[in-house]
């Protein structure tokens, strides 16, 4: 559900329909992050997805309850020990289709944001 | 929509024809359920046709991996087949193109078991 309101959003700011569905599985990995390891499947638990567009970006900010997350702890999945392993990509996914990626801790919780510039203007030919 | 799995075999390899997501949960089990199927079978060489993935997440990327080092370990072997543009992006930015065995036809995969 989250993935098809990143969709439409990110449409109805003017990203190009290439841009759309990258910007739209970055959110769905947020926020499947957010449910999966951050609240651990707990329904007493919420998760809140702002999103914002303004003339520079769009900016979508995804909030878990969970214990929080260190960044700097996630393992780099290109590498060669990891290259096989069968998860931990999600983070990795969000920063490959995002402009810039930020945590914030919420005690308790994680707030990602995930910020998409849009594209300079073409000067007139 | 879930995915969907149809199975063939064609001179001796396991063909999985798989349709629709492969995400979290569903598609992903699916996914792993039918690989391990097949090689409870004694069938070693599979091919993942798809062609008709309309989308895959990175629990779906996982899930490839896991079917990969599986089969490799059962003493098999597991290719890819008709990757769509999204699928090939996905596993070129992840630097998995170069770990799957990656085919754009159907005949020419079969061949390549040995």
């Amino acid at each position: 559900m989250v993935e098809k309101a990143a969709e439409e959003f990110a449409a109805r700011a003017g990203f190009d329909e290439d841009t759309v569905p990258n910007i739209a599985m970055a959110v769905r990995e947020a926020a499947v992050n957010a449910v999966l390891h951050g609240n651990a499947y707990n329904s007493a638990k919420r998760i809140t997805v702002t999103f914002e567009a303004n003339s520079d970006a769009l900016i979508v900010r995804i909030a878990d309850q969970g214990p929080g997350l260190d960044p700097s702890n996630l393992p780099d999945p290109l590498a060669p020990e990891n290259i096989l392993r069968g998860s931990g990509r999600g983070i990795f996914l969000i920063r490959a289709f995002m402009d810039e990626v930020h945590f914030r801790q919420l005690h308790p919780g994680t707030e990602l944001t995930l910020i998409k510039h849009r594209a300079p203007a073409q000067p007139p030919a | 929509m879930s995915m969907k799995v149809a199975t063939r075999q064609v001179d001796g390899v396991t063909i999985l024809d798989l349709s629709g997501r492969i995400t979290l949960g569903e598609g992903s089990v699916t996914l792993r359920d039918a690989v391990h199927d097949v090689l409870a079978k004694g069938s070693k060489h599979i091919l993942l046709n798809l062609e008709n993935i309309s989308y895959i997440d990175s629990s779906g990327i996982g899930e490839l991996v896991s079917a990969f080092t599986s089969v490799k370990n059962a003493g098999g072997e597991l290719k890819l087949l008709n990757l769509t543009k999204k699928v090939h992006d996905l596993l070129q930015i992840t630097k998995l193109y170069t770990v799957f065995d990656i085919w754009d036809n159907e005949a020419s995969a079969v061949s390549a078991f040995k």
